[in-house]
């Protein structure tokens, strides 16, 4: 029986119970992600991070929670009402949405019944998470907007730049998997994955969705529409009490869903590790959860690491990386897998398979070669005394200004 | 705390400092993966003891010459040093100090010589620990100790009356008022020829 066939036959109240535990399951994952991160950090930047409130500091984010909670909240004058109150609603909400279709575990018995952790499986699932978290953007726009102030205006348009450029690339990088598994259905290609797990089998697209999830969540190093130190805190700048809260909330929610999808599109979803395959029926099959559990844990750690280590990407650069960098790797990579993929479905010898790989190889060595020269060539005009003009605009050289100034006085 | 701390170290990261003071060879980037480095740097500082001294419960000593609250000092035999010449008032760059001097006389007498100081305030909302006033004491009756834990709720308890102030009787200290040893004069106060109150 597939997992639809068997989600079809959950009655409704055990959907009911499945929705709030993921609902209980993410709000408790953003209460200890943000304690695990602010420890983590601690830790890389040889601090101790929170440890005053409740063991190890444990329930540090549950008394932010509160304290938020209990601040007053501010409506803007110049703010638009409505929109600004709907605004972190959007947020929060399509966060959530997304993990309805990722399956937390394999077969289980839930109240007698068996079934899986999935709220439900539908045959685009990952259409499906990339729609919520576009439509997640609104959240930010219309939040950046309805501020009726300038730095929230500038960072709702910076995250929606950001989040909407990111999001082609990663949905470019999913295309691979599904060429691979065959299926949009989150199940199916967790299911395509008990053998090989396709961050070794797509090794690129794992990259390249790796990197694209950390500038899809605004998160450091591309954290350029809540940077600190220019833009005061982004689209959320005129946020308080419990609006603000969502937002935190929205965000690491939206971490843990593309946490949650990269382990269940790449790293085998609920699967145990190759070689303790024995594991996954512990506990009546419920020992999956803590796989899946173990590889979001991962991919946070990740997320935590990153931010301890690189330094804020500079705007134009980021996007040039984006823009020129990601999307048009991720097209060349998909128009070799599915040339792989055809010719082998087809039925071409092994032959033709490596030497269409190896003939890739070689192009793409050929072309890092003209690359290299290209650069020296330009290196050594550089070197011969012409200089380069850079690519951002520069103030006019002074001396140069007060020469036309005089030339104008005098005539 | 009865222990004398003793500072974890005296270096002050003097010795990291210089060593870290290396002129940079060059100005491009290094290769991507020296740069991917920072990711170990940062892995490696994870299992490093944290240096945070966790302060309420661990107090690590001051430096020895920190600027601390005041400390209004007596002499061997008890009698107060401070002669209520507000130098140390008139030094104040924030106005924090107060001194009100009275004229000492044979029956009550709080220090050698004619004055003593009647009020001393320190208001611990303005003071910014300069140590001008320390400078400014003729008798060193005024110095600083290395007390810091000066917060507290209110605004009045922040002004620092005298009593709070001076300096505690030490075993051989008598509480003024009362008069000088004996055949000495205040100008043998001043030369710090008074050792006790050898004559009570």
């Amino acid at each position: 029986m597939s997992t639809a066939d068997l989600i079809a036959t959950d009655p409704g109240w055990i959907s009911l119970v499945k929705a709030l535990l993921i609902f209980a399951v993410c709000v408790l994952a953003t209460l200890m992600s943000v304690w695990g991160e602010r420890r983590i950090v601690a830790r890389m930047q040889q601090r101790m991070g929170p440890n005053r409130v409740g063991p190890f500091g444990l329930i540090q984010a549950l008394a932010d929670g509160v304290k938020l909670a209990l601040k007053e909240d501010l409506i803007p004058k110049a703010a638009d009402r409505i929109v600004f109150v709907i605004a972190p609603i959007i947020a929060v909400t399509t966060c959530f949405m997304a993990f309805a279709v990722i399956p937390l575990s394999g077969t289980v018995v839930l109240f007698g019944h068996e079934t899986v952790m999935q709220l439900t499986d539908i045959p685009v699932g990952v259409l499906y998470i990339l729609a919520t978290a576009s439509v997640g953007v609104y959240g930010i726009v219309l939040a950046g907007w309805s501020s009726g102030s300038t730095y929230p205006l500038l960072g709702g348009l910076r995250s929606s730049a950001q989040v909407i450029s990111y999001e082609i690339a990663m949905g470019l990088s999913l295309v691979a998997v599904f060429i691979y598994s065959g299926s949009m259905s989150t199940a199916d290609i967790v299911g395509a994955q008990d053998k090989w797990w396709f961050c070794v089998t797509l090794f690129p697209s794992f990259v390249i969705y790796a990197i694209s999830m950390v500038g899809e969540t605004n998160r450091a190093p591309f954290d350029l529409a809540e940077a600190e130190g220019e833009l005061v805190g982004g689209f959320h700048t005129e946020y308080s009490s419990l609006k603000f809260a969502l937002f935190f909330l929205a965000e690491y929610v939206n971490i843990v869903a593309v946490s949650a999808l990269a382990a269940t599109l790449f790293l085998g979803g609920y699967h145990a590790l190759p070689g303790l395959g024995f594991t996954e029926s512990w506990l009546g099959g419920w020992f999956t959860v803590i796989w899946f559990l173990a590889k979001v844990v991962f991919f946070f750690f990740i997320f935590v690491w990153l931010r301890g280590t690189l330094p804020r990407l500079r705007y134009d650069q980021f996007m040039k990386f984006g823009w020129k960098v990601l999307i048009p790797f991720s097209l060349v990579w998909i128009i070799i897998v599915a040339t792989l993929r055809v010719l082998s479905l087809q039925g071409a010898p092994r032959s033709a398979l490596i030497g269409f790989t190896i003939g890739i190889v070689l192009l793409v060595l050929a072309g890092a070669n003209l690359y290299e020269s290209s650069k020296k060539r330009r290196a050594l005009a550089d070197s011969l005394g012409e200089v380069a003009t850079p690519s951002f605009p520069v103030p006019a050289i002074p001396q140069k200004i007060s020469n036309t100034r005089t030339e104008q006085i005098n005539g | 705390m009865d222990s004398p701390l003793t500072p974890r170290s005296n270096d002050l990261g003097l010795t990291a400092a210089s060593k870290a003071n290396v002129p940079i060879e060059s100005q491009e980037a290094k290769s991507f993966f020296r740069q991917l480095g920072g990711f170990w740097v940062t892995f490696k500082t994870m299992f490093k003891k944290p240096n945070t001294v966790e302060y309420p419960e661990v107090k690590e000593p001051t430096a020895e010459r920190f600027h601390g609250r005041h400390q209004l000092n007596r002499y061997d035999d008890g009698l107060e040093k401070c002669i209520g010449c507000e130098l140390c008032a008139w030094a104040c760059p924030a106005d924090a100090i107060l001194v009100e001097g009275e004229s000492n006389t044979d029956e009550e007498r709080f220090s050698p010589g004619e004055r003593y100081g009647k009020v001393y305030q320190i208001n611990y909302l303005r003071c910014i620990f300069c140590g001008l006033c320390i400078e400014a004491c003729p008798t060193r009756a005024l110095t600083m100790t290395n007390e810091y834990e000066l917060a507290d709720e209110s605004r009045s308890k922040l002004i620092f009356e005298k009593e709070d102030l001076m300096a505690p009787l030490k075993s051989g200290m008598l509480l003024p008022p009362h008069p000088m040893a004996s055949g000495k004069t205040h100008l043998d106060y001043y030369r710090g020829e008074i050792t006790g109150s050898s004559d009570e």
